[in-house]
């Protein structure tokens, strides 16, 4: 059999390379190389391609649901925007008597609304280890809860995507209310360093497009041993015959909530690293919109192959940035013809498309 | 025949059990492996099953058969766990109440069902499909570090000898003709090295040759397991019946060889509807 230069497993290695590549190459072209030289890159477009890369792996927590494990998941924004307050958390006690009101422990938001003294779940956030503790543990608390009651229900289909969506909204709601604690409608913003490090500079803005990169070929060689090992198997066989997995002997809903965990850990950790370069997080980050728009991206990308998510993340979100420059009030109607072209003409994705066209070749 | 059958099955290849020897040999030959007694089952209102009480022995092959709607599925639902009845038990072997298990409990403790519909993983190769089926520790973290070791690559290669299938190991699921995929499930079953298998409607769809050489499959696995077979195909259950039980409305109507059940007035009555 004359498989194709694009079977899944072949491109894993130059797919790697060419992150790896990045990693060190765009760092140094911002960097190293003066301004006047045509090859330089600006402190913009290094954090504008580091925030890409956090979408990417954020899509690639998408495609191991959706694509490996037929969990078609609409909320998964809220994963993310949970792993970005918890970093904005830990930025926000950085800041200490530098915020407007000059109080050493308060945020400034919390001065605002005359609070006297720190609430307990705003307790640790000034270690950086606990902060990324969080950054993991509270996405997969949520997702362990959630996906714990909606497989053991065996809630599948649209019915599952539906209430997904209804958690994210919910969270949004709940973030939005001044009295949860998380700066409200504002958010937590006006960061200042991180680590020590100023976080407007140029070496720490290159460094967390660095993590960022890192990170996502971590996340992506992770992925790709659980998706070839027996349980991405199984997971897989889940996706195809439910029942027949079931009869087989294996509990699906644990499975599933494995993988759902794992997806919304990966999801947490993207959102993390998204906040510095952004310099804000708000409740806006768990809209539902959000989320459809993580799905669009895996679509077009390709599902079920993990560099598709990453390529349609990319991708798409280019598009975006273009797009938004030129036509912002399209943007939304342009995503949407996107998502059915590609649905109707490439039910595969970009990346099954050039699959097809190396497999015909 | 069948008690020559039983018995073999009963001594060499079984597990070897804690309780003493002498207490297996006195039992009889006909030792009934699964039991259902007085199983009640509706869907608002209609009895699917009504009262069924009905037994399998072990290493028996057992053909079921009923017109529409008799409940022969709601049957193999009841059994492996995915129906409730609302009333009556049903134990398998003397002490496992399988009332009290859900479905992958249930094909742990041995009892394997193959759909009417083949159901095979399409998107994997055939030799990954009998791996996922094999029968080891299925939990979660097991299945995340699992290696494949020799011995279970040749158990492997011994049921896709059985089901004919080794020229197609690497092949895609999905390509496989329709009755290759029924073989397939078949495989997938025996992988799970069960004690009782439930085949349902298995030469649905099947060429005439299909249809012969699953009779030859299904024939050769008896004395290795009871198998329960529901089929509609007369042919295919003269071909391989040793027992027959006629199901209708949901409660047996008659047992027994298949030229004394196609005889029985009342078995042609409900066929013909005469």
């Amino acid at each position: 059999m004359a498989f194709s230069l694009l079977r899944k497993s072949a491109v894993d290695v130059p797919f790697l390379a060419v992150l790896a590549v990045i990693t060190v190459l765009v760092p140094l072209a911002n960097l190293a190389l003066p301004e006047s030289s045509p090859l330089h890159l600006s402190t913009y477009t290094v954090t504008l391609v580091g925030k890409y890369l956090t979408y990417a792996l954020l899509a690639l927590a998408v495609d191991l649901v959706w694509g490996y494990c037929g969990i078609l998941s609409l909320g998964h924004g809220a994963f993310f925007a949970l792993g970005g307050y918890a970093m904005g958390m830990y930025l926000m006690r950085q800041i200490g008597e530098r915020g407007v009101y000059g109080n050493p422990v308060l945020p400034d938001f919390m001065v605002f609304l005359n609070w006297q003294e720190l609430p307990w779940y705003w307790y640790g956030f000034d270690h950086f280890w606990f902060s990324l503790l969080v950054v993991a543990l509270a996405p997969g608390l949520l997702a362990y809860v959630f996906g714990w009651l909606a497989f053991r229900s065996r809630v599948t289909g649209v019915y599952l995507s539906i209430i997904t969506q209804a958690l994210t909204y919910a969270l949004m709601l709940a973030f939005f209310r001044n009295e949860m604690g998380f700066g409200g409608n504002n958010g937590l913003t006006d960061f200042k360093d991180i680590l020590g490090f100023n976080l407007q500079s140029d070496s720490t803005r290159a460094a967390l497009f660095a993590a960022s990169a890192i990170a996502l070929m971590g996340a992506y060689a992770a992925s790709r041993l659980v998706v070839e090992s027996k349980l991405g198997r199984v997971v897989a066989a889940i996706r195809d015959a439910e029942n027949r997995v079931r009869f087989l002997g294996y509990r699906v809903e644990q499975f599933k909530l494995w993988v759902f965990v794992f997806s919304a850990v990966l999801a947490g950790i993207a959102g993390a690293l998204y906040v510095p370069q952004v310099g804000i997080i708000n409740p806006s980050e768990f809209s539902p919109l959000n989320s459809l728009e993580i799905v669009v991206w895996v679509a077009v990308g390709g599902r079920g192959t993990l560099y598709g998510a990453v390529v349609g993340a990319v991708l798409v979100n280019y598009a975006k940035t273009v797009f938004t420059g030129v036509l912002p009030e399209m943007w939304l109607f342009a995503l949407g013809a996107i998502f059915v072209l590609v649905t109707l003409l490439l039910p595969e994705g970009l990346t099954g498309f050039w699959r097809r066209k190396e497999q015909a070749a | 025949m069948i008690a020559a059958n039983a018995a073999k099955a009963a001594i060499p290849g079984t597990p070897v059990h804690e309780e003493p020897v002498a207490e297996r040999r006195i039992e009889p030959a006909h030792k009934p492996i699964l039991y259902l007694e007085e199983v009640t089952v509706s869907f608002d209102g209609f009895r699917a099953l009504n009262a069924l009480t009905l037994y399998i022995d072990e290493g028996e092959l057992r053909c079921i058969i009923g017109p529409n709607g008799a409940g022969k599925t709601t049957m193999m639902d009841v059994i492996t766990g995915k129906t409730r009845p609302d009333k009556g038990t049903i134990y398998f072997g003397q002490t496992l109440d399988l009332l009290e298990l859900d479905e992958p409990a249930i094909a742990e403790a041995g009892i394997c069902r193959k759909f009417q519909k083949p159901s095979v993983f399409e998107k994997q190769t055939v030799f990954e499909n009998l791996e996922l089926a094999m029968r080891t520790d299925k939990r979660v973290r097991p299945t995340l570090f699992a290696r494949l070791t020799g011995e279970q690559r040749d158990a492997i290669h011994e049921v896709l000898e059985t089901v004919g299938l080794t020229a197609h190991r690497d092949r895609r699921a999905g390509e496989l003709s329709h009755g290759q995929k029924q073989w397939l499930e078949i495989g997938m079953l025996l992988m799970q090295e069960p004690k009782l298998l439930l085949v349902d409607e298995p030469v649905a769809g099947m060429t005439h040759q299909e249809t012969e050489r699953t009779a030859e499959l299904l024939l050769s696995l008896e004395g290795k397991h009871s198998v329960v077979v529901v089929e509609h195909d007369m042919e295919f259950v003269r071909s391989i019946a040793r027992k027959v039980t006629v199901l209708h409305e949901g409660s047996v109507l008659t047992e027994g060889r298949m030229d004394e059940v196609q005889n029985d007035p009342r078995v042609i009555e409900v066929y013909l509807g005469a």
